[in-house]
């Protein structure tokens, strides 16, 4: 199932797609400075952000403002301003034998939901997948994940509660390679960008395992809650001082959020979005493409008439 | 009042001086601004437009003060009307009915409601000296049931559970275990569910039904955003829930969520969580989320942290050595352990005003082990005069406490510093500069003329 119809899907759900209710007040045609700010009100209701909120339409007021423009001529304008802001991600490749992948977040973002499907996904495509318990912390978020790598069938890496995330990486770099693993996935405590001791801890993580190899993480993805909303971007920002971030994943997004922060962070951070998480069952995990979630978002609309 | 808000008000507002009454036109700029702050820290649109207004309606037409300025006079108005909207003074859920009291929560995945519950037993059990009983109704998602056990064995909290049973039939045999072995409350652990989905939303009236809780207690969290508001409306009016519990509170999002579901629900928050240890819950004080909405830093909080760790007897004393030039290494060790008791330095910088902005990086809190190593090696002696601490004691201290002898020689410097400051400051005290009471910014740093003039 692709982004779209899963998209189209959720918001039909609601019947309150974002530009559905854009298209209302589009009514009038012309394109006064109130229209502008009602614009700017369902954007920002979207979780748009206050910045690419008024980006959107600002483009709109230095092309459009006092004329009388078609509907479609509007969205279009919107369209291709949201298509310059966002990133589209490039293709994913596995870039060594194992390809290991460290997942960070805040706290109930959805990691270790997120990595069980990862894992699912690249079972289905034949890899052998190993999955690393790194979250020490939480009360029973090792047991958690190995539920998860029971059901996807990947390897499972543990140390005890309590122990050091560090050295689970690294027992998980050493037995993924020695088990001819082509991916692994290693799991983290949530924890709040602003808490500098944990993101110390996560540095330490990052570093035990370059001693490992060089190359290790390849990917370091940040997970985000698609509830949250303009604190998705310092928690970004702050995540991605401390590591360069690969990518983001946007997880659920299959209530009636509209995920809108994907605009803020992309038009500030530029870093691309690769997954979508859309629910709680295995499979319920897309990849993130710029032109389908533009689509999904500013056709819907039209169609829904 | 050190805001970003209030900044950018005093700049739209510079000219107001002395313009009389604040009329539509001089305020439509500042309510912008007072809108686009509200937007940032995520309070609902909706609920924005409506604050505005009423903000609006009462600024029109007031005298510009003389004594503030008028971008404080705003805020104040616009704070005043937060705490009252978000309930007044701080409450929490009474819990007098008939025993077993119950309480259930809910909230989306991942909002943290396993947690909240273990710190709501903790919390009722240490400081409401109560018998709770949890139950582990979430059979859906991995290891919910093992988590709570978990936590509930690490407070002494005995939990109910079934496996993967039916959630309503663990709930209501949750219930009558409390009652047959005399709990006096029982709180219900559910799973995390989206409110549009129809079967689970059913599944928690049923249960609701079946045990009646009395308390059903939404778990919102802190950095949600616009969706706040339809997430809480619906879990609303599905469930009647009668309390707000905020969770990640200790995060830095500024938490306009609490304004829009008070708002929109009417009911009021009662509980925050303020960190992953189970002890970290503290009731809703509205006073206290305005300051944050606004950005204003949590000054309330922070005082009554210092107030808790510093007895005011030592206070005292230590003020007197100050003035008096006799601050000795004695006094930086108590004053380190002190600080220490307050909790994590960087929890307390960002209750301060203007403070919450900086980049918490810079400090670095194993820094201050350091210092408190070497300054406990030392011998009363050395720490009562300092300027006995030659070379081979350095050494020593060094060694004793596991640090350098350069780390030694940096503390001895960060003293030297410090008091050569508290001389400054005490010689500007003994002139008697600032007194005591009068708040500069208060209305006197305007007026300097008249100020002269009272001074005789």
């Amino acid at each position: 199932m692709g982004l779209f119809s899963v998209i189209k899907q959720g918001l039909a759900k609601t019947r309150a797609a974002l530009l559905g209710e854009i298209k209302g007040i589009l009514g009038t045609g012309k394109v006064t400075d109130e229209l502008l700010e009602q614009l700017e009100e369902h954007l920002i209701r979207a979780d748009v952000g206050v910045e690419a909120s008024f980006a959107l339409t600002d483009a709109l007021r230095e092309n459009a403002l006092g004329k009388s423009l078609s509907q479609d001529q509007i969205l279009q304008i919107l369209r291709n301003e949201a298509n310059r802001l966002l990133v589209d991600p490039p293709p994913f490749v596995l870039q060594g034998k194992p390809h290991v992948i460290l997942v960070i977040g805040v706290n109930g973002a959805g990691k270790t939901t997120t990595i069980g499907k990862l894992a699912h996904r690249f079972k289905a495509e034949g890899k052998k997948v190993m999955v690393a318990a790194g979250d020490t912390f939480r009360a029973a978020a090792i047991e958690q994940l190995e539920a998860w790598a029971q059901r996807s069938g990947a390897e499972f890496v543990r140390h005890q509660e309590g122990s050091d995330p560090a050295a689970v990486a690294y027992d998980a770099c050493e037995a993924g390679k020695a088990r001819g693993c082509d991916v692994i996935l290693i799991d983290t405590a949530g924890r709040l960008h602003n808490k500098e001791h944990l993101m110390e801890e996560l540095r330490k993580v990052v570093r035990v395992m370059r001693k490992h190899d060089e190359s290790y993480p390849h990917d370091i993805l940040l997970v985000i809650d698609g509830n949250t909303g303009q604190n998705t971007i310092n928690q970004t920002k702050v995540f991605h001082q401390s590591f360069p971030l690969s990518g983001l994943v946007v997880t659920k997004l299959d209530g009636t959020a509209r995920g809108g922060s994907v605009l803020s962070i992309a038009s500030q951070l530029k870093i691309p979005i690769r997954w979508v998480g859309m629910g709680e069952k295995i499979d319920q995990l897309v990849p993130f493409s710029k032109t389908e979630y533009i689509d999904g978002l500013f056709e819907n609309a039209m169609e829904q008439e | 009042m050190f805001t970003q808000l209030t900044d950018s008000l005093e700049s739209t507002l510079k000219n107001l001086r002395g313009q009389g009454k604040l009329s539509e036109d001089n305020v439509a700029e500042a309510l912008r601004e007072v809108r686009r702050s509200f937007l940032e820290a995520d309070v609902n649109f909706a609920v924005t437009r409506d604050f505005v207004k009423s903000v609006k309606e009462k600024v029109l037409g007031q005298d510009v003060l003389l004594s503030v300025t008028p971008g404080q006079q705003i805020v104040k108005i616009i704070h005043d009307e937060l705490v009252e909207i978000m309930g007044g003074t701080a409450k929490e859920p009474r819990l007098d009915g008939r025993a077993p009291v119950g309480i259930m929560m809910c909230g989306l995945q991942g909002s943290g409601k396993t947690t909240f519950a273990g710190k709501l037993a903790l919390f009722l059990r240490s400081k409401r000296k109560k018998n709770p009983l949890l139950v582990a109704a979430d059979v859906y998602r991995p290891a919910a049931i093992k988590q709570l056990q978990v936590l509930g064995k690490s407070i002494q909290v005995p939990v109910y559970d079934e496996g993967q049973g039916n959630p309503v039939d663990i709930i209501k045999h949750g219930y009558e275990y409390a009652k047959a072995h005399g709990h006096d409350v029982v709180i219900y652990d559910t799973a995390g569910r989206l409110q549009v989905d129809e079967e689970l939303m059913r599944e928690l009236e049923l249960a609701r039904d079946a045990v009646h809780p009395d308390e059903i207690l939404f778990v919102a969290d802190a950095m949600i955003g616009q969706e706040a508001v339809n997430v809480a409306e619906t879990f609303y009016k599905r469930l009647n829930f009668t309390g707000v519990c905020l969770s990640k509170m200790d995060g830095d999002t500024r938490g306009g969520a609490a304004l829009s579901i008070r708002k929109i629900t009417g009911k009021p928050v009662v509980f925050i969580g303020t960190g992953e240890k189970l002890h970290e819950i503290d009731v809703f004080h509205p006073e206290r989320m305005a300051s944050r909405i606004l950005g204003m830093g949590d000054v309330v909080s922070l005082v009554e942290k210092a107030q808790l760790a510093i007895d005011e007897k030592d206070a005292k004393n230590l003020t007197k050595r100050i003035m008096n030039n006799q601050f000795d290494l004695e006094d930086f060790l108590s004053q380190l352990r002190t600080i220490k008791k307050m909790g994590a330095i960087k929890d307390l910088l960002g209750l301060i005003p203007g403070l919450n902005k900086i980049p918490l990086g810079d400090i670095n809190e194993k820094d201050m082990v350091h210092v408190e190593a070497a300054l406990s090696s030392m011998t009363p002696r050395e720490r009562k005069n300092p300027r006995l601490i030659d070379g081979s004691r350095r050494k020593r201290i060094a060694a004793g406490s596991g640090t350098s002898v350069q780390k030694v020689n940096q503390v001895l410097q960060q003293y030297e510093q410090m008091k050569d400051m508290m001389k400054k400051m005490s010689g500007m005290m003994h002139k008697g500069m600032p007194q005591a009471g009068v708040n500069p910014g208060q209305g006197e740093k305007f007026h300097p003329k008249k100020d002269k003039k009272k001074k005789r």
